[in-house]
């Protein structure tokens, strides 16, 4: 049964093996030239007191077409799993009548999904794993230039937990297959089904794997800051302070009553900044970068954020960054149980429903 | 060795289409004593039909004496319809003549005489195999 | 006798609708069965409850003395070739062969070697590109090289052209003959099916209208022609299954126990396919009949 599985995934998988090889050879000739310009460009520019960024950025310029296409098969490798292996694995099966065929030699229904989905998942996750890894890989010259690989969006997109992801899109694929009886609707379900869930998880459930550590700083007056006007009031925000590789999860700015700035000590301590008093000129957003005010609105803003810093520090809570290989563990786990769950749920269906 | 066709429209059951071709091959000397009937797969793969109307024609025929089925070996041609029927023909014929005369006079027409003669021909043939 | 199919007020629902009902049918083993009925009666539900494709909605059945499906073993007794045949279009024959091989421990490959050679199957030909009479021939092999005791096959000739047909029946009887097999297939061309089996199912409206063996079928039933006459007139032992009648004549078709001695009739034999219209166009009358009574009431 394994070696008819093995037959019926045949092209499917060496297309796979054929891609990971091909993006192999690519990552492996241009690896080692990063690593010397990170090695070397860099150290030199350091060497030499240049700023941050400009020291960075021909790490960050090389190959970055090449960093585009790397970034993007990790993050859309596991979803294409899901839905051109996943998907047709049953719905396949149902829509050509093959199942008739099958289910009517001796093995029983139970046994020829479990194979099926053994193999095939097993293959998602080798492919998404080793894809992931060499990625991971060819990118820690850049990771350690960028330093915000725990980041929401960077996360999922490093180390070993794309094979989880991958598993899950096989999973989730394979199980709407199985509900609809057809490829197609089953992909498109798949594909909306995946981004949720991957949404879902980085922003609302990885944050609170363990519990954060909230720590005060002293605020910043030269770092970014924004000031807006919501519909609730006035919002004073700044950047979070330079916390390398850690996840943020919040950040707030209080008082050491821990009252964020009312509204008449930014009325008193701001009068000429746009926003605080009077309708605000345009819509002001965004934590980098000064306000864009004509004239001498930027010396009131400075002079506003003068008064911020010397009353008021910065509450952060985040993710330390030591923890970045914990949580992939756990975000592993968790897209592991759904997956077993989600087998869990075809094999009872198979067995008891499809009759 | 014999070739069996089957007539669909002819209204004889199958196996006995069988057995009166068997019959009438022995009569034109297409057959002889010690031939060898077709097996019941090679019948079966010929005419698509069950296996059972074949063992059914060959049992017929082995009660009739004129085959012998030997197992792990065959069916083979024992008997011989020969003599009996030539030398018969002559006042089987009259006979015949003597009862369509007769028929005529009662007052029968053509078709009539034909469809006693079948009736009485098939039930007679029925009760033979009973 | 042992029973090769045992179904006891068997039924399936969909929704509110029954693809079949208050099943009775009690199948012996070692025939040949033809099962006949017009498109939609039943006769594909039957046959996929019989090999455990569906579970029945109400009553029971029995195959080969156990329930369908049971466990792998009972899968190895029975041979299926579902409706239109399905095989995988992208694999060659070589492949499904191995596949049989794989999926069936009784499988018997030299066998399946040997069919395939005789009907000159190129083993590298992949089975979408095979015309509709080759694959359902390499269904046929995939299904009997498991040597199952029971070969149940859903209209496998329905759209095959006549010669294509006739090597199919050719190559199941074949098979037949070699050893103890049963097999039922489903059919609406009552043609093929006088040639081949020996015991008949008419299933019309999802119920059995009459179940026999054909040679029994053949000598029990009979057209009597005759001077107008009510059905109610005629003697017990004599079931009018299908009756017409003129200003002056009546014809009806009848189930007999014995020898019809009234000389007011003219008794004729009657050739399966005028038997299985009978029952067909009688429950077509009563479908008819109960229609109309639900018009009124």
């Amino acid at each position: 049964m394994i070696a008819f599985s093995w037959r019926q995934f045949r092209t499917q998988g060496l297309i796979g093996a054929a891609g990971l090889v091909l993006l192999g050879l690519i990552l492996l000739l241009t690896g080692p030239n990063l690593v010397h310009v990170y090695d070397t460009a860099l150290a030199q520019c350091r060497a030499s007191g240049g700023s941050a960024s400009a020291c960075n950025n021909p790490v960050i310029s090389t190959d970055s077409k090449l960093q585009v296409l790397v970034l993007a098969l990790v993050l859309i490798v596991p979803v294409l799993i899901g839905m051109f292996w996943g998907a047709p694995l049953v719905a396949r099966e149902l829509e050509t009548g093959t199942f008739r065929l099958a289910w009517t030699q001796s093995v029983s229904r139970l046994r020829w999904l479990a194979v099926k989905l053994g193999l095939v998942g097993l293959a998602s996750a080798a492919v998404a794993g080793l894809l992931s890894l060499m990625a991971t890989w060819w990118f820690s010259p850049i990771d350690k230039v960028n330093a915000n690989r725990f980041g929401a969006a960077a996360f999922g997109v490093h180390g070993f937990v794309p094979a989880a992801y991958a598993l899950f899109a096989f999973a989730l694929g394979a199980t709407t297959g199985l509900l609809f009886r057809r490829t197609l609707p089953a992909m498109a379900v798949t594909l909306v089904g995946y981004i949720v869930a991957r949404f879902v998880v980085a922003y609302s459930v990885r944050p609170h794997f363990m519990a954060p550590v909230t720590k005060a700083f002293t605020l910043n007056p030269n770092a970014g800051w924004g000031i807006t006007d919501s519909g609730s009031g006035i919002q004073v925000s700044t950047d979070p302070p330079d916390l390398s590789n850690a996840l943020i999860v919040s950040n707030t700015i209080v008082n050491k009553k821990g009252q964020t700035p009312s509204a008449s000590f930014l009325h008193t301590a701001c009068p000429g900044v746009p926003g605080v008093s009077g309708p605000p000129p345009s819509p002001v957003g965004g934590h980098t970068g000064a306000v864009p005010a004509p004239g001498g609105g930027q010396q009131a803003f400075q002079q506003c954020v003068n008064a911020v810093s010397a009353r008021f520090h910065q509450v952060v809570t985040y993710q330390p960054a030591s923890r970045f290989w914990t949580f992939q563990t756990y975000e592993t786990l968790l897209f592991v149980l759904v997956s077993l769950a989600l087998a869990g749920l075809c094999a009872w269906w198979v067995c008891h429903r499809l009759s | 060795m014999i070739e069996f066709h089957l007539d669909s429209r002819s209204g004889v059951s199958p196996y006995l289409q069988i057995v009166q071709q068997v019959r009438q091959a022995l009569r034109l000397g297409l057959l002889r004593q010690g031939d060898q009937l077709p097996t019941v797969k090679e019948v079966v793969g010929q005419l698509a039909i069950n296996p059972n109307t074949v063992l059914k024609a060959y049992r017929e025929l082995e009660h009739e004496g004129l085959a012998s089925a030997r197992p792990g070996v065959g069916t083979f041609i024992t008997g011989s319809l020969g003599g009996q029927s030539l030398a018969a023909h002559g006042p089987l014929r009259q006979a015949l003549q003597r009862w369509i005369v007769k028929a005529r006079r009662a007052g029968l027409d053509d078709e009539s005489i034909e469809a006693l003669f079948r009736d009485s021909f098939r039930s007679a043939a029925e009760e033979d195999i009973a | 006798m042992s029973w090769v199919l045992d179904a006891q007020g068997l039924g399936k629902r969909y929704g509110r609708r029954w693809a079949l009902r208050d099943c009775d049918l009690q199948i012996p083993s070692g025939h040949v069965v033809g099962l006949v009925g017009p498109n939609g009666a039943g006769k594909t539900t039957l046959m996929h409850l019989a090999v455990g494709l569906l579970t029945p909605s109400a009553g029971g059945i029995e195959v080969l003395g156990r329930p369908p499906a049971a466990d792998p073993a009972q899968l190895s007794r029975v041979g299926f070739v579902a409706q239109d045949t399905p095989t995988y279009a992208r694999l060659s024959v070589e492949d499904h062969l191995r596949f049989g091989a794989q999926m069936n421990p009784g499988w018997d490959d030299a066998s399946a070697r040997d069919r395939i050679a005789e009907l000159d199957l190129d083993a590298d030909q992949k089975a979408g590109s095979l015309s509709g009479g080759q694959r359902a021939q390499l269904a046929l092999t995939v299904a009997v090289a498991k040597r199952p005791e029971l070969l149940v096959l859903d209209e496998p000739v329905a759209s095959l052209d006549p010669l294509a047909r006739r090597e199919f029946l050719q190559s199941l009887m074949e098979f037949v003959a070699d050893g103890a097999v049963s097999v039922v297939l489903s059919s609406h061309v009552v043609a093929d099916l006088e040639r081949v089996c020996d015991y008949l199912v008419v299933l019309v409206d999802s119920r059995v209208q009459v179940a026999g063996e054909v040679d029994d079928l053949l000598a029990t039933h009979r057209r009597l022609i005759g001077p107008r006459r009510d059905a109610g007139s005629l003697p017990a032992g004599q079931d009018v299954i299908e009756e017409s009648h003129t200003d002056r004549q009546s014809t009806m078709l009848v189930r007999c126990d014995g020898p019809v001695l009234d000389p007011a009739w003219t008794v004729e034999e009657l050739s399966l396919e005028d038997i299985v219209l009978a029952y067909m166009g009688n429950a077509a009358t009563a479908r008819r009949a109960h229609r109309k009574l639900e018009v009124f009431s």
